[in-house]
C-alpha cells in the first residue's frame, strides 16, 4: 500500500494516509481531486469494484466524510478514499457514469443525510422514507429515541431498566 | 457496453433518460408487483410499466423494513450493538455477527482464538446452506412448482434443528460475539450434521432430476436475466450472480478470511450467466458448503479457548479508527463498514449488503424486456433479501 | 393526493375518450359497517364452527416473522391439517398475521390489505415488536403498538417465534373465534374514526382514498 501511495503521490494531491490493515488502506482526498483519481484507480491500478459509498457525520467538527471503498481483486486490496464535505451545504458531484450502481448510494445519502449530488439521476426520488418530515435521520444531531417518543404511543406498561445498571449486577456483582 | 436490450419497439427517451410513456394513452399499464404479491421476494416491490404483456420500465421501490438499524447501533454500546446486527438479514444472520464481531476485534486490537474461528467458520458455512435451500425453493416455486420448495424446506429445518442444538435458537442465533463464540459444539453433533448432510444431498439430488432436468423449468430459464460479464464491475455484481457470469468471484477465495486458508475448495463458475446457469451454480455452490462442513469438522482442533477475555464490556472504549470486514454470503459480498471515534459507542455502522446493487440498479436494468409473469423468477434468481437493502 | 388518483380523462385504444374518477370508480365511499349476529344463537354458533375451521391466512410477510411462515406450510409442522392456508390476495383471507414490526411505509399497505379484507377478519399479531416496540423500542420508522391502528385478536410472544408458538396460537385463535369474541372487523367499524386518527398520525402524508375497498 505504501507503494501504491507513494506512485500516486506524484500524480495527485493526496492527504494522509492510514494503513488499517495489509491489504486495507484509507487517503484522504480533496474534493476536487476525487475524480481523476477514481478514474486512474479504476483504469490503470485495477481498482474495478466499488464496494460501497457511505458518509460519516462528524458533527463536532462539522464535516461529512464521504468514504468510497474501492476493491482490487486481483491484487486483493481495497482502498478507501475519504472527502472532507463542510457539514453546512455539504453537496458532491455524481459518479454514477464511472460506476452506475453508485446512484443508489448517492440516492440514499441524499435522503438519509442530506448530502446533495446534483446530476444523479433520481437522486431526489424517496428511497427509503415516506413522507418524512424531520431533518435527514442519520445526522448526528437527529435523536430517534425523541422523535419516537413525540410521534409513536408507547405501552405505558413497558418495563425499563437502565443497561449499565443492570448490566453491572449480572456481569460484575463484585465491582463496587 | 456489449448487452444492451432490445428497445426498438420501446417508447422514446426523453433528454434526460427517462421513458417517454404517456400512460392516458392507453398503451401502457402501470402494475404494482408487492409489496403484498405472492411473486416478490420479501417485503418490497416492483413498479412495472407494461405495454401488452412484455415490461417496458421497470422500478424497484425499497424502504417497507426500514428500522434505522445504522442509527439506533449508535446510541448503543458495543456490547449492545450485537444482538440487534443479526436482525438486519433474516435468513442468514450469522454474516451480520460475523462482521460486526471482526471488526469491532479489530479495532480494538483482539484477537479471536482458533477454535473459534473454526466454529465460526462452520456456523457461517450451516448458515449458507440454509440460505441456498431457502432459495431453491424459492426459484422453483417462482416458476410454478411447488413440490420442491416442501422438500427443501424440510431439509432447511433438519439444519434448523442443527443451529438450534449449536446455538438454541431457530433464526437469530446471537452465537458470534465479538471475541470469539458462545459455545463449544454438543456431544454427538458431528454424527448427526453428517446425516443431516446426508438428507441433505439426498434430497438435492431428487431436486436436480425434478427441478433442473426438467423442460418446462429449462425453457422458462435459459436464457432469462441474462447478465453481461462486461456489466459485473460497473454493477457491483458479486457472489454466486457474478460467478454464473464466468467471473470467479469468490471473496473465499480472493481475500480469505477466517480458516478458509486451511480447506480445500475452488470457487463454483457457470457460463451462461443466465436464471437457470444461476440456479445451477448456487445447487453447486451448497454441495460445496456440504463438503466444507465436512472439511471443517474433521480438521476442527478437538480443543481450546473458545472466548478471549474482553475488558469491561460497560465501559469499554474503542480508540478512532475505521475498517471494513468482508465476507462472502450467500448472496455475494457481504461488509461492514465501522467507525469509531473513542467512545463507548460506534460512531457510525454501514452494512454492505449483496441485495443492495443486485435489487436496484441490476434489477432495473434487467427487467426491461421480459415478460410479466417471467419477473418473479429473475426476481428471485437475483437472490435479494429487502432487509439488507433497507437496514 | 397522488396522480394516479386524479380525475382524468383516458382515451382507450379504440380512440374512445371517456373520464375517470379513481376514488368514485374503484373505491367505495361508504365506511364499514358492523356485521349484526345471526338472529338465531345457533346459527351463529355454526358459524363460528365452520370460521374457526377455515382460517386463512393472507399471504403478506409484513416483517422478520415471514420467515416462520415457510416451515409451517411444509411437511414438520404442516399447519395444513389445521385448516389453516396462505392465500395470496385480502379478498380470499379472513387472518392477517402481521408478522413483525411494522414500518410506517408498510403499515400503509397493512391497513389497505386489511380494509380490503371481507367481514369476518382477525389480525394476530406476531412477535414482541408488534407489542411494544420489542427491540426498535428507539426507532423512528416502526410503529410501537400494533393495536392502536388495526384491532389485534391475539399477540404471540417472542423473537422470533417459533412455529410452535405459532401453532398454539392458531388454536387459541380458533377458540376465541368459537366463543365469538373474535370481533376485530366490528370493533374497527365501531371505533372508525379513531383507529383513522392514529393511523394518520403516523402516516404523515396520507395520499390514499379514506376507506379502500
Amino acid at each position: 500500500m505504501q507503494t501504491l501511495y507513494t506512485k500516486l503521490k506524484q500524480l495527485f494531491k493526496l492527504g494522509e494516509l492510514t494503513e488499517q490493515r495489509q491489504d486495507l488502506a484509507f487517503i484522504t482526498v480533496a474534493q476536487e481531486q476525487l475524480r481523476p483519481l477514481l478514474l486512474h484507480l479504476r483504469d490503470r491500478e485495477g481498482f474495478t469494484h466499488l464496494v460501497l459509498l457511505t458518509a460519516v457525520d462528524w458533527m463536532e467538527e462539522g464535516q461529512f466524510q464521504l468514504t468510497y471503498l474501492l476493491n482490487d481483486r486481483a491484487g486483493a486490496r481495497d482502498i478507501g478514499l475519504r472527502v472532507m464535505l463542510p457539514r453546512d451545504s455539504a453537496t458532491m458531484d455524481s459518479i454514477h457514469d464511472i460506476w452506475p450502481t453508485a446512484a443508489t448510494y448517492q440516492r440514499e445519502l441524499r435522503e438519509m443525510f442530506g448530502i446533495g449530488f446534483p446530476d444523479s439521476p433520481g437522486v431526489n426520488d424517496e428511497f427509503i422514507l415516506e413522507g418524512w418530515n424531520d431533518i435527514p435521520p442519520y445526522r448526528r444531531d437527529f435523536d430517534t429515541l425523541k422523535y419516537s417518543e413525540e410521534n409513536y404511543s408507547h405501552r405505558p406498561d413497558r418495563e425499563t431498566t437502565d443497561p449499565a445498571q443492570h448490566m453491572k449486577q449480572q456481569l460484575y456483582p463484585d465491582e463496587g | 457496453m456489449g448487452y444492451q436490450p432490445d428497445r426498438s419497439q420501446y417508447p422514446q427517451q426523453r433528454e434526460d433518460g427517462s421513458l417517454d410513456i404517456d400512460l392516458t394513452s392507453g398503451k401502457y399499464l402501470k402494475l404494482w408487483q408487492g409489496p403484498q404479491h405472492p411473486g416478490i421476494t420479501g417485503n418490497m416491490s416492483v413498479e412495472l410499466t407494461v405495454c401488452g404483456d412484455e415490461v417496458v420500465e421497470g422500478k424497484t421501490h425499497v424502504g417497507y423494513l426500514h428500522r434505522g438499524f445504522e442509527k439506533l447501533m449508535e446510541r448503543r454500546s458495543f456490547i449492545q450493538c450485537f444482538p440487534i446486527v443479526c436482525r438486519i438479514c433474516v435468513p442468514e444472520p450469522d454474516f451480520n455477527e460475523y462482521c460486526y464481531a471482526a471488526a469491532v476485534e479489530e479495532l480494538a486490537g483482539i484477537q479471536s482464538p482458533e477454535r473459534a474461528d473454526w466454529i465460526r467458520t462452520l456456523i457461517l458455512e450451516m448458515g449458507r446452506i440454509n440460505s441456498y435451500l431457502m432459495y431453491l425453493g424459492g426459484q422453483a416455486g417462482s416458476l410454478g412448482q411447488g413440490v420442491i420448495g416442501q422438500w427443501t424446506t424440510y431439509v432447511r429445518d433438519l439444519m434448523l434443528d442443527r443451529f438450534e442444538e449449536l446455538t438454541g435458537a431457530r433464526i437469530y442465533h446471537m452465537f458470534i460475539l465479538p471475541g470469539g463464540v458462545r459455545g463449544d459444539l454438543p456431544d454427538g453433533f458431528n454424527k448427526r450434521m453428517e446425516e443431516t448432510l446426508c438428507e441433505i444431498e439426498n434430497v438435492l439430488k431428487d431436486v436436480y432430476e425434478t427441478m433442473f432436468c426438467n423442460a418446462v423449468f429449462k425453457k422458462r430459464t435459459v436464457g432469462l436475466g441474462y447478465i453481461d460479464p462486461e456489466l459485473i464491475e460497473p454493477y457491483g455484481v458479486t457472489g454466486p450472480t457474478a460467478r454464473a457470469a464466468g467471473v470467479a468471484k469468490d471473496v473465499r477465495k480472493d481475500q480469505p478470511y477466517l480458516v478458509y486458508p486451511e480447506l480445500e475448495f475452488e470457487p463454483v463458475v457457470g457460463t451462461d450467466s443466465d436464471v437457470y446457469a444461476r440456479a445451477d451454480v448456487r445447487r453447486r455452490d451448497l454441495l460445496m458448503s456440504v463438503d466444507l462442513v465436512r472439511q471443517i469438522l474433521s480438521k476442527m482442533p478437538n480443543d481450546g479457548k473458545l472466548m478471549t477475555k474482553l475488558p469491561n464490556v460497560l465501559h469499554w472504549k474503542i480508540p478512532r479508527g475505521e475498517t471494513y470486514i468482508r465476507g462472502e454470503c450467500s448472496r455475494g459480498e457481504y461488509g461492514y463498514y465501522l467507525v469509531t471515534d473513542g467512545s463507548g459507542f460506534p460512531r457510525r455502522v454501514n452494512v454492505r449488503g449483496p441485495s443492495y446493487t443486485h435489487a436496484v440498479a441490476l434489477l432495473e436494468r434487467l427487467i426491461v424486456n421480459i415478460n410479466i409473469s417471467d419477473v418473479a423468477g429473475l426476481m428471485v434468481s437475483l437472490h435479494t433479501y429487502p432487509p439488507e437493502i433497507e437496514r | 393526493m397522488k396522480e394516479e388518483l386524479k380525475k382524468r380523462v383516458i382515451k382507450g385504444p379504440d380512440g374512445f375518450e371517456f373520464e375517470v374518477d379513481p376514488l368514485q370508480d374503484y373505491y367505495c365511499e361508504a365506511p364499514p359497517t358492523v356485521q349484526p349476529a345471526a338472529y338465531q344463537k345457533i346459527v351463529e354458533k355454526i358459524f363460528n364452527w365452520a370460521r374457526s375451521e377455515s382460517i386463512w391466512i393472507l399471504g403478506f410477510g409484513t416483517g422478520c416473522g415471514a420467515i416462520e411462515m415457510r416451515p409451517l406450510m411444509t411437511p414438520r409442522f404442516d399447519a395444513y391439517r389445521f385448516g389453516v392456508q396462505w392465500r395470496p390476495t385480502p379478498r380470499q383471507a379472513n387472518l392477517f398475521i402481521i408478522s413483525g414490526y411494522l414500518s410506517t411505509k408498510t403499515l400503509k399497505r397493512a391497513i389497505r390489505s386489511y380494509e380490503q379484507m371481507q367481514n369476518p377478519k382477525y389480525v394476530i399479531g406476531l412477535g414482541s415488536c408488534t407489542i411494544n416496540g420489542g427491540m426498535y423500542w428507539d426507532s423512528y420508522n416502526t410503529i410501537k403498538r400494533l393495536d392502536d391502528y388495526l384491532p389485534v385478536d391475539l399477540y404471540i410472544a417472542g423473537c422470533m417465534p417459533r412455529p410452535e408458538a405459532l401453532l398454539a396460537g392458531f388454536e387459541e385463535m380458533k377458540k376465541i373465534i368459537r366463543a365469538g369474541k373474535a370481533e376485530g372487523g366490528n370493533l374497527y367499524a365501531e371505533n372508525f374514526d379513531w383507529y383513522k386518527a392514529n393511523q394518520k398520525k403516523v402516516i404523515h402524508d396520507w395520499d390514499m382514498p379514506e376507506h379502500s375497498w
